[in-house]
Parts: C-alpha cells; sequence; structure tokens
C-alpha cells in the first residue's frame, strides 16, 4: 500500500516563543523552524513500514508557505519518494488542511495516511481526525504502535490509564504519539538524493477548497507569569512549610 | 445557547473531566449531557445528578461501547441539529472524537479552552502555553474541548434533570476495539488528585524511581507523575506522563523531583496551586515556577522528607 503523511513547519522545539508586543501573535521572524516532531515521527513510521516491505512508496504532504519546501525535503531525506507542496501565505486551519489532504488521497489513493497528533504551534489535535472524518474512515490516534495485519492496520494508542488498541480497516488516519518511535537523522548522502526526488508545487485552489477562516485571532498574549518563590535551606525548613500549607499535619 | 456536552463515563459513574465541561457549557446555556455507550444506565443516571445539567441522552447500543470515533462521532453530529454548540473534555476520548464531529459537522474546533469570554469567544492555550490566543468563531455550530483544569468542577449532586434515550447510526463497521491495558492503580488519578509527586530523569531508573518517589506519594497520598524524559527512559508508563504533550494537571501541591523544567513539562503543570521542587541544580528553570525550592540531592533529600513527614 501507499502511505501519505503529513508534515508541517513549525517553529523548532527548542527554540522559546515570544509574544509580539502588539499583540497580533508569536514572532517567527528570524526563528528556528523544522519540521513538527510528531510529524518527523510519522515519516519514521512510514518509512520502517516501507522497510518492512508493507508500504510501497511514502508521499510527504506539506500545506504552507513557500519555505515548506524545506520541511519536505528532510522527509524526502529520511526517505520518503516523492513531495506535494501546496503552496499558500495565508494562516491555514485544520479544516482546510484537512480538505487539502482529503482532496490529495482521493488523487492517491493510499492504505495508511499517517500524520502527527498535533503540531506544536496551534495545538490543535485536529487534522488526522478531521481527514477521516471527511473521507468517512476510521482512525487511530495518539499511536504508541502500528502493525499492519492484510487490510487491517491495528494501533496500539496511548489512551488516559493506559493503552487501548484498536482494529481498523485501511485505508485508514493513523495520529503518532511521542513513543511510536525514534525518527532517524538523514544522511548526507540521502540529502543530496533528495534533491532530485520529484516534488509537486499546487495551491489550495488547485483542489477547489475554500481556505477562509472560521476563527478570527482576536489578540494573542504572554501567559501569566508565575514568579519565583523561596528557596529553604533544609528538610526540616520544608517540613515546617508544609505543615504551615496544611498539606501535613 | 443550547449545549450538549460529551460525559466520560465507565458505564457505571461518570469521569470528573466532565465535571469541567459541564461548568464550561452552563457559561453558554442549558447544558444537556450525552450519555454514549453500551450498558451506560448507570452513568445516565450519575449524569443526570450534576448539578447545571438540565437533560441527559443516553444512547446506549453495542456499537458505541469503548467510544469509538467513527461511530460516536456520527451520533453526536446527528444529534447536533438540535444544539448550538458541542462541548467535550480534553481527554484522549475528547480529543479523538470531538475534531471528527466538527469535521462532519464543517465548522472548525476550537481546541483546549482555558476560558469562556461571552459571544463565540474563547481563550486558548498555543505554542505549549508560551502563548494565550483569544479566538472568535464564525461557525453556526461550535465545538470545543475544554481543558479541566481551567474550570471548577460543577457538583456531582443536586442536579434531576431527565434521561431520554436516543439512537443513532450502528456500527460503521470501520473499527474495532481489540483491547486495553490499563492500569489498576489505588493512588487518585492524576488529573484530579490534591497532592502529585512528579519523578524525572535524574532518578536514575525505574528502580530508583519506585524507591524514592513512591514512599513519599505513600505517605502524602499522592499520585504519581513524571516527566517527558523519566517516561521515554523507562522509568514508568507513558499515561504518568505530565506536561503539553500529557497530562495537564493543576493539584494543591506538586512536587517536583528532579525534574529540571522543560517548557513542556512546565506546560503541564504550572497551574498547580503550590509548587514544590528539589533539584540539586539551583538554575534549573523549575524554581522559577517553584514556590519553594530545596536545593541539594534528592537521594538524601527526599527520603529524609519522607521520613519526617
Amino acid at each position: 500500500m501507499k502511505a501519505l503523511v503529513c508534515v508541517k513547519r513549525v517553529i523548532d522545539y527548542n527554540v522559546k516563543p515570544r509574544v509580539k508586543s502588539d499583540g497580533t501573535g508569536v514572532d517567527l521572524a528570524n526563528v528556528k523552524m523544522s519540521m513538527n516532531p510528531f510529524d518527523e515521527i510519522a515519516v519514521e513510521e512510514a518509512i520502517r513500514l516501507k522497510e518492512k516491505g508493507v508500504v510501497t512508496e511514502i508521499i510527504a504532504v506539506s500545506v504552507g508557505p513557500q519555505k515548506a519546501q524545506e520541511t519536505l525535503r528532510t522527509a524526502l531525506a529520511m526517505g520518503a519518494d516523492r513531495a506535494v507542496l501546496v503552496m499558500t501565505d495565508d494562516e491555514m486551519e485544520p479544516l482546510a488542511v484537512a480538505k487539502i489532504i482529503k482532496a490529495i488521497a482521493e488523487e492517491e489513493q493510499p492504505g495508511i495516511i499517517i500524520t502527527g497528533k498535533q503540531a506544536i504551534d496551534d495545538d490543535s489535535n485536529q487534522v488526522g481526525q478531521m481527514v477521516a472524518a471527511l473521507m468517512g474512515r476510521p482512525q487511530g490516534t495518539f499511536a504508541n504502535e502500528i502493525t499492519v495485519e492484510g487490510d487491517a492496520i491495528v494501533v496500539k494508542r496511548e489512551i488516559d490509564g493506559g493503552l487501548e488498541t484498536v482494529r481498523l480497516t485501511a485505508p485508514a488516519i493513523v495520529t503518532t504519539d511521542l513513543r511510536l518511535n525514534e525518527p532517524r537523522y538523514a544522511s548526507l548522502p540521502n540529502i543530496m538524493k533528495a534533491k532530485n526526488k520529484p516534488m509537486a508545487q499546487k495551491t489550495p485552489a488547485d483542489y477547489g477548497v475554500d481556505t477562509a477562516p472560521r476563527l478570527k485571532t482576536l489578540k494573542v498574549t504572554e501567559p501569566p507569569v508565575r514568579s519565583a518563590g523561596i528557596k529553604v535551606g533544609s528538610v526540616d525548613e520544608l517540613v515546617a512549610k508544609l505543615k504551615d500549607m496544611g498539606v501535613v499535619s | 445557547m443550547n449545549t450538549l456536552i460529551w460525559v466520560e463515563h465507565d458505564n457505571t459513574s461518570v469521569k470528573d473531566a466532565t465535571l469541567a465541561v459541564v461548568t464550561a457549557a452552563a457559561k453558554l446555556g442549558e447544558v444537556t449531557a450525552l450519555v454514549a455507550g453500551s450498558g451506560c444506565d448507570g452513568a445516565a443516571q450519575a449524569a443526570a445528578q450534576i448539578e447545571g445539567v438540565s437533560k441527559v441522552l443516553k444512547a446506549d447500543d453495542a456499537a458505541y461501547a469503548n467510544a469509538l470515533a467513527a461511530n460516536v462521532a456520527p451520533l453526536v453530529a446527528g444529534l447536533m441539529a438540535g444544539y448550538d454548540a458541542f462541548l467535550a473534555p480534553s481527554t484522549t476520548t475528547g480529543k479523538n472524537v470531538a475534531p471528527r464531529v466538527a469535521a462532519l459537522l464543517d465548522v472548525m474546533q476550537i481546541s483546549d479552552i482555558l476560558s469562556v469570554e461571552g459571544g463565540k469567544i474563547f481563550t486558548r492555550p498555543i505554542y505549549a502555553g508560551n502563548a494565550i490566543a483569544t479566538v472568535e468563531s464564525s461557525d453556526p455550530k461550535l465545538v470545543i474541548t475544554v481543558r479541566g483544569t481551567a474550570f471548577a468542577k460543577a457538583a456531582t449532586t443536586g442536579g434531576s434533570a431527565s434521561i431520554e434515550a436516543v439512537s443513532g447510526p450502528s456500527d460503521s463497521g470501520l473499527s474495532q476495539f481489540v483491547s486495553s491495558e490499563i492500569a489498576k492503580s489505588e493512588r487518585p488519578e492524576l488529573t484530579s488528585a490534591k497532592i502529585i509527586v512528579s519523578g524525572g530523569r535524574a532518578l536514575k531508573d525505574a528502580d530508583t524511581f519506585q524507591q524514592i518517589i513512591i514512599p513519599l506519594a505513600d505517605k502524602l497520598g499522592a499520585g504519581v507523575g513524571a516527566s517527558r524524559a523519566a517516561v521515554d527512559a523507562g522509568y514508568v508508563p507513558n499515561d504518568y506522563q505530565v506536561g503539553q504533550t500529557g497530562k495537564i494537571v493543576a493539584p494543591q501541591v506538586y512536587i517536583a523531583v528532579g525534574i529540571s523544567g522543560a517548557i513542556q513539562h512546565l506546560a503541564g503543570m504550572k497551574d498547580s496551586k503550590t509548587i514544590i521542587a528539589i533539584n540539586k541544580d539551583e538554575d534549573a528553570p523549575i524554581f522559577q515556577v517553584a514556590d519553594i525550592g530545596l536545593v541539594g540531592d534528592l537521594f538524601t533529600l527526599v527520603p529524609e522528607l519522607t521520613g519526617k513527614l
């Protein structure tokens, strides 16, 4: 089966986001950008399924600005076979992204669509579930383990309190959680090779998707700051404090 | 506004996360609670007692057991003909089901709200809680997930809602529940614990984590949490993880042991009432949010603390 992996270019997870002083958003000028970490796990999982002989071809998709092609090149360098960049400079909401992915999936007919459970910028945690809904296909969110058995995709999911296993009929949508795998680094020869792998350039209009936002961001602010308290010098002092607070008697 | 809320339950009782959703929904209008499951009468009875719930819809069908999204989302989407907003808790179940409902209704979900600001305006965390966005929806219907720690819990008694049986689409046949491995524990659940003792990578290994953290938690009757580093290193199972991508907690007292305080961990616990940090590195970021800090070797300090409590 073919695998479609959806990746997003986001602020690097090591960078501390700064809220713009005018309250319009987070300052992304001159900030290091990378592939969303959960999407990196999605790419890695698709590659592992290919290495197992389950997946025949991996198509990486990103919806975003021109620079998202760097993110797709990373996916190609890791091991994806080809890429589709759906280019837009507009702010894209999960619903619009899901509609575009659905359109691409209809063209490509993948047996599995894998994406990160959430992007670390807007923290929406929606795209995978929405793609599944729009396509009328099953979903396996927050995957900890993926096994393909014929046309069934068995997903062990991370849920509150433990793990849950579901059996999905392919084609299915799977979203990745942190412990699914540890993504590989692309080797230099593979980075060079990735430059020659095909990357199609499209726009949302090519898929007839209306991307007008449904949510309007009125303002973005810093979270309330928690100030540092006191340091105590010994366990006895700490116990005394806990007693003062009524935590222990 | 007429609201429909997702009741998280185990067929016999209602999970705590639901109670914050009732409070959030009540700020929008009348609250109808949907109990979907198989053999869920007990949960429906419990939901009817929650203060602020005016009606309970019970969808009792084998297809709705285990809340498989492919089966329950069409049920919710169908019921939404009579409601203006659907609210679910930001639990793994809520996060699994709600976006599927939103897409079926062709609306943009508002994830993980922290407050209801009036009209269709809400606040929500972005960038792992490093920024708070105020957003306004232009959709005709709202689909929302609610951060449990941001809203007071509605009382579990005092309500007397009527229970109405409803039905919806049958099994889609797309997905099947196979099994679950739920850790059985006598300890309070992390998201409702009054005290949490959490351990980080400094705990060295699974055995040491058990030897250092558990006795202190036992002494305090506390829930046990961990940083992502400790979970990734295999000291404890994944459902112990506190942080932006794990559990968001806000206990009365959060004791962070050997946790340096990575951004993503802080995002999951910084709303705790009192934070106590024990760490050997006095410059660790955890001390910037801690109310009480103790610098030193956790391997001697924590057993000493446990002994003196």
